[in-house]
């Protein structure tokens, strides 16, 4: 810290506030580029080629999104993202109901809210295992409370109806309890002045949790939707998993779809699985630019 | 506190509380508790469709040995071990730096490339399969455990960028300021002063890279082919071919598969806590 | 046995690790989806055999799951390709032969003869790309002693298969176990009702995508297809089960038929069931006096073009070739030994299997095996589709039809 009293000043020190967050940022941007943002581009390059990954590409225009447009299984997938997209937001309210549950100071609670937080730890494989399991149409653990009550098994990811809520509900378990720990924590940070005098103002309950929970609660559940949007385009893994995207396809969506068309054992069509996934990228930009923008206005009213 | 403390609510609100507690905790961990149950199965039980009930017999060793013996599973655990170490420090450390200077320059580009991070962080990594694969290929770094933990690291950048970001645009800039006022490089200011507070930071993001990394399964499709740089999720869908419809072996392998984040989830917890606290609250 | 493979891939792993240092010894690296129980021990014996007269080549084993290895064979064989790998005959072949990744292997055959039953599926352009080791049959089995119970015998006309299943049905026993979870086992149903309603000929114009799906003979198949279906002769929720869960059923006696191939019996036998109680026969006629033709699947084994170590890969595809070693391994396998020198193991089903097949007009693949992977994708997720919604028919078949037009064009 002596270093500044010297008289001259160089080039570093005098640029060195300009230069600095570049020379901090370039080795993660440089990975980032290479690894996602580049091959974003490249996928997109590919989609107007018909390529199996082995012979040279051909060129072939609009000729996959136009296949896409009748394509009976795109719209299958598509539908499906959208439900998933729609029905994994449930983690996040689930989430918060399940945190303020626990959030108290009793014996053992330490405990009880670390195996809550369990099934996120917990690899997807595993989780898509034991889900099969429990919607057995014959041994179940489904068929069995079905049977209680003398009902049937439903065969729940052999039905092209049920199979995508099955899967989601799979989906949701671990992602509740990622939400869960979210908001647990946030309710930690909760400022105990603002609850108490909003006691005095006589708030209880949904007023006290609409007005002065909920809003110092924002960061947690940014984080939360941040996350469990992540998680519904991971619901390729569950899938694989839990039904190859079957019975006869009405469980795919579109990353799912892409991955058959691209890289599974039936297809090597890296072009047309590069078009299913521009589609799907161009969906998500629509989230992605609200997000921006929202963000943005946040930003802005910071400063 | 909200909600009421229990200890303050009527005896009739805290005695459900305590009641109820443990119940929905079971009903919770339901179908774990069957995974650890069918661990301990045989393979008797499963042929006869006995997967909820008390196993008839207890395989506890027999299960869990047999998995070490007739599989290369104490090999995909190493595998994930080298994968996931190397990856938590490098995409740690790249994010403090990035986050460094997104949280504490003003320049034009600052929101741009942040929101760039972010945009990153919603692709649907799907996207990225073909070009990554070709990419590896040509590096040379298919098959090996080099190539995951390059991509891994590249990968989770962008959310740790973003949590970092926000952690340290939460530090009281005062403190930077007073720094640069006495002549201190910029340098010397994140060693000494941001990166000494961004511990907790630190802590929680490794523990959440050390799971998310640990229990990926589609990337190790992708980029590795062979038992040399399995990781245990790869190897867990071998299993499961390996050993069709034995699934107390498989229970077993997952239970083996899952200790290691649980375990860490365990020794980091306060760490984990206070992190995320700071960094989801203040954000 | 465990130990021991631990033991060797322990050593192939530290074998690995200092070939760096210890140049001299020359490695053989094996990639295969090996990884049921009789063939990674069929590869094992492969293995061990050629290692007893090769002291001095190391071999690496790698085993793959089945699914994952469709998948990884690509990425291997244009980025450090094994000496030797498992893939399929036939035209799931004729990809990787035609992007040269696949090498020409004819020298090894020196004996072309004693390989007649599978030779023009290994072959393209006149040159050998795959040793054949082992094949197996296709056909009904069935639980011997529930067909006794019930008086019924083994049918050998559709009409006869008909009137058994409805007396099963009746005494509450589903006729046909399935588990069509993975759709393939569809393709077995599609291909005998084809083969014994259409004949060979017409079967193999079909997957080669000469016909279209909408011809009338098609709709035939599905008309004798419809007369299982729409009684309800399949398990129910098939699509719920692989065919192991499946095989359940049929040990219980819940079921009393199952359409598989020999890869059935072990399983089925470990599960409980006796030869007294596990009976074969082949798929009953439909189409009178129609020359009778088979599903044989043939394992074969490859050498990558990108082989690095081909003279120890040719040697033992050499051995792989021989009379002993394919009895052997066929042995453990339960499934016939390619090579006509091998005698045929002393096994009923296998014995059954063998009369079948010498005697059999044409030899088919399998669905997946002889149509493209792309149409067999489509065919069998449609195959799927309408063994649980038999109205969707000629939906469907348009469907695989616009499929069949895009992919063989």
């Amino acid at each position: 810290m002596q270093n500044s009293a010297r008289p001259r000043v160089g080039f570093w020190e005098r640029h060195q506030k300009r230069i600095a967050p570049w020379l901090f940022l370039a080795p993660a941007m440089i990975m980032f580029l290479v690894y996602v943002i580049f091959p974003i581009f490249q996928s997109i390059d590919i989609s107007f080629y018909e390529w199996d990954g082995l012979s040279p590409k051909t060129w072939v225009g609009f000729g996959n999104y136009v296949e896409l447009m009748g394509d009976e299984a795109f719209y299958t997938s598509l539908k499906n993202n959208v439900i998933w997209l729609v029905l994994y937001m449930l983690a996040v309210p689930v989430g918060l109901g399940i945190a303020l549950y626990l959030n108290q100071s009793v014996f053992g609670i330490r405990l009880v809210k670390s195996l809550f937080f369990f099934p996120f730890v917990i690899s997807q494989v595993v989780v898509g295992l034991v889900f099969s399991w429990f919607y057995d149409p014959s041994y179940g653990l489904l068929a069995k409370l079905l049977g209680v009550f003398g009902l049937p098994g439903i065969p729940v990811l052999a039905d092209e109806h049920y199979v995508t809520y099955g899967i989601i509900a799979a989906g949701l378990w671990p992602q509740i309890a990622y939400c869960m720990i979210l908001f647990l924590t946030g309710l930690n940070n909760v400022n105990p002045e603002q609850v108490e005098a909003g006691r005095i103002d006589g708030a209880t309950g949904w007023t006290m949790l609409r007005h002065i929970i909920l809003p110092q609660l924002r960061p947690a559940t940014f984080l939360a939707i941040v996350v469990t949007v992540i998680g519904a385009l991971r619901s390729f893994d569950m899938i694989s998993i839990m039904t190859q995207g079957g019975p006869f396809g009405s469980s795919r969506v579109l990353a799912y779809y892409m991955f058959e068309q691209a890289l599974s054992e039936y297809g090597y069509r890296m072009g047309y699985g590069s078009a299913i996934a521009t589609v799907l990228f161009l969906i998500m930009m629509v989230y992605i630019t609200i997000f921006i923008v929202r963000m943005f206005k946040a930003e802005r009213r910071a400063r | 506190m909200f909600p009421t403390p229990i200890a303050k609510t009527g005896p009739l609100t805290r005695r459900f509380y305590m009641i109820s507690l443990p119940v929905a905790l079971i009903l919770w961990l339901l179908p774990l508790i069957a995974v650890l149950l069918t661990s301990v199965r045989s393979a008797g039980d499963i042929n006869a469709g006995n997967y909820w009930g008390w196993p008839t017999q207890w395989n506890l060793v027999e299960n869990y040995t047999a998995i070490f013996t007739s599989s290369p599973i104490g090999q995909y655990l190493f595998n994930s071990f080298k994968i996931t170490v190397p990856t938590v420090i490098a995409s740690v450390g790249l994010s403090c730096l990035a986050g460094f200077a997104l949280g504490t320059y003003r320049f034009k580009a600052n929101l741009f490339v942040f929101f760039v991070f972010i945009a990153g962080n919603f692709v649907p990594f799907q996207i990225l399969m073909v070009p990554v694969r070709d990419l590896t290929l040509k590096l040379g770094l298919y098959d090996t455990v080099t190539g995951l933990v390059l991509f891994h690291t590249a990968f989770q950048t962008g959310f740790c960028t973003l949590f970092m970001r926000n952690f340290i645009k939460a530090l009281p800039f005062e403190l930077i300021e007073a720094a640069r006022v006495d002549g201190a490089s910029e340098f010397v200011i994140f060693r000494r002063i941001v990166l000494p507070l961004m511990r907790p930071a630190i802590a929680a993001l490794a523990v959440l890279i050390f799971t998310f990394v640990w229990n990926d399964y589609f990337w190790a499709q992708v980029l590795v082919q062979g038992d040399s740089a399995m990781p245990v999720t790869g190897g867990l869908k071998s299993l499961n071919g390996l050993y069709v419809a034995s699934w107390h072996l498989v229970s077993a392998g997952s239970i083996v598969a899952a200790l290691p984040p649980v375990a860490m989830f365990f020794l980091m917890q306060k760490h984990f806590i206070a992190g995320l606290t700071l960094g989801a609250t203040k954000g | 046995m465990h130990l021991k493979t631990l033991a060797l891939s322990t050593a192939a792993a530290f074998a690995a690790f200092l070939a760096v240092s210890a140049a001299d010894a020359s490695t053989l690296t094996i990639n295969t989806d090996t990884s049921d129980p009789a063939p990674k021990a069929a590869m094992q014996y492969l293995i061990d055999t050629f290692k007893k007269q090769n002291p001095d080549v190391e071999v690496k084993w790698n085993i793959f799951d089945h699914e994952g290895y469709k998948t990884s064979i690509r990425n291997f064989l244009t980025a450090g390709a094994p000496d030797i790998c498992a893939w399929y005959a036939g035209n799931r072949m004729e990809p990787f032969v035609k992007a040269g990744l696949f090498a020409d292997i004819s020298d090894v055959f020196t004996d072309k003869d004693a390989f007649k039953a599978a030779l023009s599926s290994v072959t393209f352009d006149g040159k050998q790309y795959a040793m054949p080791y082992s094949y197996y049959q296709w056909g009904i089995y069935y639980r011997k002693d529930i067909f006794a119970k019930l008086g019924l015998t083994a049918p050998k006309t559709w009409d006869e298969l008909l009137a058994v299943s409805k007396k099963l049905k009746e005494n509450k026993i589903t006729p046909f176990g399935i588990g069509t979870k993975a759709t393939w086992t569809t393709g077995g149903w599609f291909d005998y009702l084809d083969l014994r309603t259409n004949g060979y000929k017409f079967h193999m114009d079909l997957t080669s995508g000469k016909v279209p799906y909408t011809d009338p003979k098609v709709k035939a198949v599905f008309d004798k297809w419809d007369e299982l279906v729409k009684p309800g002769y399949f398990l129910e929720n098939h699509p719920s089960y692989g065919w192991q869960e499946a095989l359940a059923t049929f040990v219980k006696g819940d079921s009393g038929m199952f359409l598989l191939g020999n890869f059935f019996v072990a399983p089925a036998m470990e599960a409980g069931l006796t030869q007294d109680q596990l009976g074969f026969f082949p798929f009953p006629e439909i189409t009178k006096g129609l020359p009778r033709a088979e599903d044989a699947p043939t394992e074969t084994l490859h050498m990558p073009t990108n082989a690095p170590n081909k003279a120890d890969a040719k040697k033992f595809l050499a051995l792989l070739a021989t009379p002993e070693v394919q009895l052997g391994m066929n042995k453990i396998l339960g499934q016939l030994p390619v090579n006509n020198k091998a005698p045929v193991p002393d096994d009923p089903y296998l014995k059954a299997g063998f009369e079948m097949l010498s005697t059999a007009d044409g030899l088919a693949q399998f669905y997946d095996r002889d149509a493209p992977a792309e149409m067999a994708k489509v065919g069998m997720d449609g195959f799927q589709e309408y063994m649980v919604k038999p109205d969707r028919r000629e939906q469907i078949l348009e469907r695989l039809e616009k499929a069949r037009e895009r992919i063989y064009k």
